[in-house]
């Protein structure tokens, strides 16, 4: 049993993160130190919770021993646990990307931010009341807002505000289905919501189906699915690098919180509903994927490339989420946890690229970047793991995937054709960025060796390279995670709900 | 007093929904803040309209209202405030940067910042 430990993961960060902005404001140095010790604690505790989550099942932590659904719950299944270890492993890696280019310094309260973002994100994935999840999604929403705009600058301002209006639209979109729910049903805990949903009476089911769609539409924001994916490619191409990164996480809240919801509260059994949202998510998913891989053909600016590469994952694994079968959610999930690395890991590289090039431009080639050999190494990795080609983790991902969805035609036909066009966007711009440089003929511009960013990078793609070669066993306890997904009955009694006992 | 609570829902709604359509700073903020109070009065409906009946326990009460929504409702007040207090910040951030106040970004914007 886990115990306390359920809610380390949002208090550790939060701590962490309050005490760098109090007293650490002006040691930048001590704040580094401090800040990556703790996120390597929270790897630790999550890696400790996802042993827990595996050995013991779903458990539920009652914050001040409230008895659910009137107090607040955190629960801990298989799911969350894995979250909540991608995102520590991840912001680990990143940060100390961050801290071996500088970008940490660059700007004000970095560490602060960055600590006040995993609590969000780690507590969105941990949480097991509805309500909850509105308020971290703001957590990791308002220190999003701090990290995007980090070092400033006119158009990072600018596609800022973009960003932070069209959450807040979502944000109030969020409330507007929670209070829905609550009026039907007088609960938010998902549990109990599980629960009463098949009890209530016909005539309140029509309010139910507007509130899912409600919930669709905003899960559907975070995970930047067309036609709701504007907000996306600006902010990434315009965020710092690290942060993007970091953010390759954030669209998986999305991912994750479809997940949850439509396994757990609106199942494919339940009679109202049935596959409506499973309807509604898969065109959508489709035509995500193909405007992603036309974005990554077009795209002017590396980082738009990378950006538009990240809408067509999120395609692809909403068009898995869409089939809610145990073999294309286990499919998702592990597709989930490659997409993430393979686009924190391009987002890296490309910052590496602009940092020593000096443009994202990819219009015309310019003179050849100081470790141009290495840098052009990891970008065909990272090309090859986003794009699905072998022999890395994209391949298997893609591959599930296609196998979980036999018969669904207009899936095979848009992941393949989207990898293809993504394949033919990628080469392009590698070819415009390293092999034409040579023509150019000038010699490189000196820069640092920043030895620390290539060791962080390399630990994303070691990563994905992992993935692969541990696919057996990982799909082996992925579909064991699909399974207890698709019949909740350990989720809702760890819930310890009145009269289930 | 259900269509007055119904009718004041969706004006707001549809006035915030206007003003964000605006694409410049100022009226997207007050279309926000417009939204989230309609937001605000429709959280407070969902625990059904009762008037003058307290929502904690009390000896010489007929009847409760739902306190789940005035707690539900303090907590998005709260976070609507604090989010539209930074967008405001943001907004200036990028009117002194950029010195006009447009949301939407124009094409050869997304290009120049890849200079």
């Amino acid at each position: 049993m886990m115990g306390h430990w359920i809610i380390a993961p949002v208090v550790l960060p939060a701590v962490t993160g309050a005490f760098t902005l109090l007293a650490l404001r002006d040691a930048p140095m001590v704040a580094r130190s401090i800040s990556t010790a703790a996120t390597a604690l929270l790897l630790a505790i999550a890696l400790w919770l996802l042993h827990g989550a595996t050995v013991h099942g779903a458990e539920a932590y009652f914050l001040g021993n409230w008895p659910a659904p009137f107090g607040i719950v955190l629960v801990l299944d298989r799911l969350s646990a894995l979250m909540v270890t991608l995102t520590a492993a991840l912001a680990l890696v990143v940060q100390l990307y961050a801290i071996g280019t500088g970008w940490d310094l660059r700007g004000r309260h970095f560490h602060a931010l960055w600590q006040f973002q995993l609590m969000g994100v780690c507590g969105a994935f941990l949480t097991g009341d509805a309500f909850n999840l509105f308020v971290f999604f703001e957590v990791l929403l308002i220190a999003s807002y701090g990290l995007m705009i980090h070092a400033g600058g006119r158009d990072r301002l600018k596609a800022g505000v973009q960003y932070v209006v069209f959450n807040l639209v979502g944000s109030t979109l969020f409330l507007f289905a929670l209070a829905t729910v609550y009026s039907v049903t007088g609960t938010l805990n998902m549990a109990d919501l599980a629960v009463k949903l098949p009890l209530l009476p016909q005539g309140d089911m029509a309010l139910m189906r507007v509130a899912g769609a409600m919930l669709l539409m905003v899960f559907a924001i975070k995970g930047a699915l067309v036609p709701l994916h504007f907000w996306l490619p600006a902010t990434y191409a315009e965020a710092p690098g690290p942060v993007s990164a970091l953010f390759a996480v954030m669209t998986k809240v999305g991912a994750y919180a479809v997940i949850r919801v439509f396994t757990l509260i609106f199942p494919i059994s339940l009679p109202a509903t049935g596959a409506l949202f499973a309807d509604l998510l898969l065109p959508a998913a489709v035509i995500t994927l193909a405007v992603g891989a036309v974005g990554v053909m077009g795209a002017r600016s590396l980082q738009g490339m990378v950006a538009f590469a990240a809408v067509t994952s999120m395609g692809t694994l909403f068009a898995a989420v869409a089939q809610f079968t145990p073999e294309a959610i286990s499919a998702a999930l592990y597709y989930a946890l490659h997409s993430t690395l393979a686009a924190a890991a391009l987002f890296l590289i490309a910052d590496l690229t602009v940092d020593r090039r000096g443009s994202g431009d990819l219009g015309s080639a310019r003179a050849p970047i100081a470790q141009q050999g290495l840098i052009a190494a990891l970008f065909m990795l990272g090309a090859i793991a986003i794009a699905g080609m072998p022999p890395l983790s994209g391949f298997l991902g893609k591959l599930m995937i296609l196998s979980a969805s036999r018969g669904e035609t207009l899936v095979w036909a848009a992941i393949l054709l989207s990898s293809f066009v993504m394949i033919l966007g990628l080469a392009r711009a590698g070819s415009t960025l390293f092999w034409k440089s040579h023509a150019e003929g000038a010699r490189p511009a000196p820069h640092d060796a920043q030895p620390l960013a290539f060791v962080a990078v390399g630990a994303l793609l070691a990563g994905l390279v992992l993935l692969t070669v541990a696919a057996g066993p990982i799909t082996g306890w992925l579909a064991d995670t699909a399974a207890a997904l698709q019949d909740p009955a350990a989720y809702i009694a760890a819930n310890r709900l009145e009269g289930m006992e | 007093m259900e269509l007055l609570v119904a009718s004041s829902v969706g004006l707001m709604t549809a006035v915030g929904i206007y003003l964000i359509l605006r694409m410049r700073s100022f009226p997207v903020i007050v279309g926000l803040t417009m939204i989230s109070y309609a937001c605000n009065v429709f959280i407070f409906a969902s625990g059904r309209i009762v008037a003058g009946l307290p929502p904690i326990l009390s000896k010489t009460a007929t009847g409760y209202t739902d306190p789940m929504p005035q707690a539900l409702v303090l907590t998005a007040i709260v976070i609507s405030f604090g989010m539209t207090a930074v967008l405001v910040m943001m907004a200036l951030g990028a009117f002194f940067e950029a010195g006009d106040d447009r949301i939407d970004l124009k094409a050869d914007t997304a290009r120049d910042s890849a200079e």
